[in-house]
């Protein structure tokens, strides 16, 4: 292909300029941050969740570019109502889609809202003490791919120029 | 949807804005009025003819290239017979490092900063068994002489590196660096990159005894797609784009001649008014710096003062993605850079940053601006006006820095 699609559609700058669900959530169940080691952005994810184990409400931060923000703010409209296992499933490609697709070179940034809100998820069974039988013993690709900021700034600060 | 419908869409969403102010002078420029009404009688009703042909269209283009050459040579101390002009920068850096070496061996010495236009090429060297020695830079950009002076040897074949550093604005110690390489290898090649320095920073190619240096249309305000490599008489340099060759001798095509024009009227508005085009830049310069650092959580990149190019802006705004900035600025009408991996296809943040030292953070919240003698003072009060509501926005998005 001799051309490349640009990274941003209208929709991901709707969602940049107006991001459903934004911020911090004080009363949260529970939070995870997790960090792009492509790119250095940095997500927050937090969930309300009831004693049936549903999300009733989730919110995001973002220290990222406007495909990193839309994706999270995607994702939060997304698991809204969901059971902690439906919301598990969605994968980086469906919140891909639901934002009308992103280019290959944003591809992490759904991969990393995904990969917080797993480790949310995550985190919230631990913190029960329990494990659900659909909760895989290993990380999946997208939790790899969402380092916690210290393993994030180490990876990054190998990084050099082409070539090296 | 396709590629087109896509942006058509995207613009439509993004809107008019009621002001623009462009300082994305780095990446690409507006062609000014003036530079703009002196190159469009050449696209049909002058000169617009093949110059090696044989007709008056053929010999009016000879002739308006020829000035051109003659204005641009003068302006840094050169005969017009040793100024080829190329398609851009990419290509005049490629031609003088491929183009000088196909047939040697050795070493190669540049910095960690050089542009990507120098550090690319230099890999496809080192694929071939060049070594490639890249010299490290202090916290403001300035090459460590004496890891340089100890980098130049008998094996040393070329030199390629800049004058001044196309995103923090370090003004090298340019003529220390061809003397010490001359000196420790009078058969060394030294290549500078000067379209950050052109029209700004003063210098002539026989004071510095240099042997190849590119120089920029479009960062002295010219057009696009045209750029110039100086190639001292007497340096072999050969052709790395091969076929039917015109007036220039290493690239071949059809000149371009109204941007070759375009690129002569620019030369000739930069220099005619020197002084007072490098102190007016200074002024914006210094303005946007001081009051773009008044922001809490803020670092300068690369030097102040005389040390600094008179039109170059970096600053990092920490707990804040620049490429969610240029967005956001966007919408009020500021177009700006940044060093963040996010706007890069490879995903790496500005190698030049990192090379100063900078943590990824900075580098991931850094914007680069140029500012120009077309720039008035209301112009960048408008700016630092923009950029305070932005950047809070950017950091109320962020859970970083949370105070």
């Amino acid at each position: 292909m001799s051309r490349s699609p640009l990274p941003y559609s209208q929709k991901i700058l709707e969602l940049f300029r107006n991001p459903k669900n934004l911020g911090r959530m004080e009363d949260a169940t529970v939070s995870a941050s997790a960090g792009n080691p492509a790119c250095g952005d940095i997500i927050s994810f937090y969930l309300k969740i009831d004693e049936n184990m549903v999300i009733t409400k989730a919110s995001f931060e973002s220290y990222g570019c406007a495909a990193n923000i839309a994706t999270a703010s995607m994702l939060t409209e997304m698991v809204k109502g969901k059971t902690l296992e439906e919301a598990w499933k969605i994968s980086w490609k469906d919140v891909a889609n639901e934002v009308g697709g992103l280019p290959s070179v944003k591809f992490h940034c759904g991969v990393l809202a995904v990969g917080a809100l797993r480790r949310a998820i995550r985190e919230f069974f631990k913190k029960r003490g329990f494990k659900p039988n659909w909760l895989p013993e290993e990380d999946t690709f997208e939790e790899k791919q969402a380092l916690e900021e210290e393993e994030l700034a180490k990876v990054l600060s190998r990084r050099v120029i082409p070539g090296d | 949807m396709s590629y087109l419908e896509n942006v058509r869409k995207l613009l439509e969403y993004h809107g008019e804005v009621r002001r623009e102010v462009y300082l994305d002078l780095e990446n690409s420029a507006p062609v000014p009025s003036e530079v703009l009404n002196e190159m469009l009688p050449y696209f049909n009703s002058r000169a617009y003819g093949n110059p090696t042909l044989t007709h008056k269209q053929g010999w009016e283009a000879y002739e308006a290239i020829m000035e051109a050459a003659d204005t641009i040579a003068k302006s840094i101390g050169a005969s017009p017979e040793e100024l080829c002009f190329t398609s851009g920068e990419a290509e005049a850096n490629n031609t003088a490092i491929l183009g000088s070496l196909l047939d040697k061996k050795g070493k190669i010495v540049t910095s960690a900063i050089d542009p990507l236009t120098i550090l690319l090429p230099l890999e496809i060297l080192k694929r071939r068994g060049f070594e490639i020695v890249r010299v490290s830079v202090d916290s403001e950009g300035f090459i460590d002489l004496d890891e340089f002076s100890k980098a130049i040897d008998k094996d040393t074949v070329l030199v390629s590196t800049s004058i001044v550093n196309n995103e923090i604005g370090t003004i090298q110690p340019f003529k220390e660096i061809v003397e010490i390489a001359k000196d420790k290898n009078p058969d060394v090649i030294v290549h500078m990159d000067a379209s950050d320095a052109y029209g700004r920073v003063m210098f002539s190619v026989r004071e510095l005894n240099i042997d190849l240096l590119t120089l920029s249309s479009y960062k002295i305000m010219g057009p696009r797609g045209v750029a110039a490599l100086y190639v001292r008489n007497g340096i072999r340099v050969e052709r790395i784009i091969e076929g039917p060759v015109g007036t220039q001798r290493l690239w071949p095509g059809v000149e371009n001649t109204p941007l070759i024009v375009g690129f002569k009227k620019a030369s000739q508005l930069a220099f005619e008014r020197f002084e007072e085009n490098v102190n007016h830049m200074k002024k914006l310069r210094d303005m946007l710096i001081k009051e773009l650092l008044s922001i809490e959580d803020t670092l300068i990149n690369g030097p102040l003062g005389d040390k600094r190019a008179p039109d170059n802006v970096n600053i990092s705004f920490l707990h804040c993605e620049g490429e969610s900035l240029t967005i956001e600025l966007s919408f009020r009408g500021v177009y700006v850079s940044s060093g963040s991996a996010c706007t890069r296809r490879i995903l790496q943040p500005s190698h030049v940053l990192i090379a100063i030292g900078r943590e990824y953070e900075a580098a991931h919240g850094s914007i680069l601006m140029k500012v120009s003698r077309y720039h008035s003072v209301d112009d960048i009060e408008y700016v630092i006006e923009s950029f305070k509501p932005a950047v809070e926005r950017i950091r109320s998005i962020s859970p970083m820095g949370r105070k």
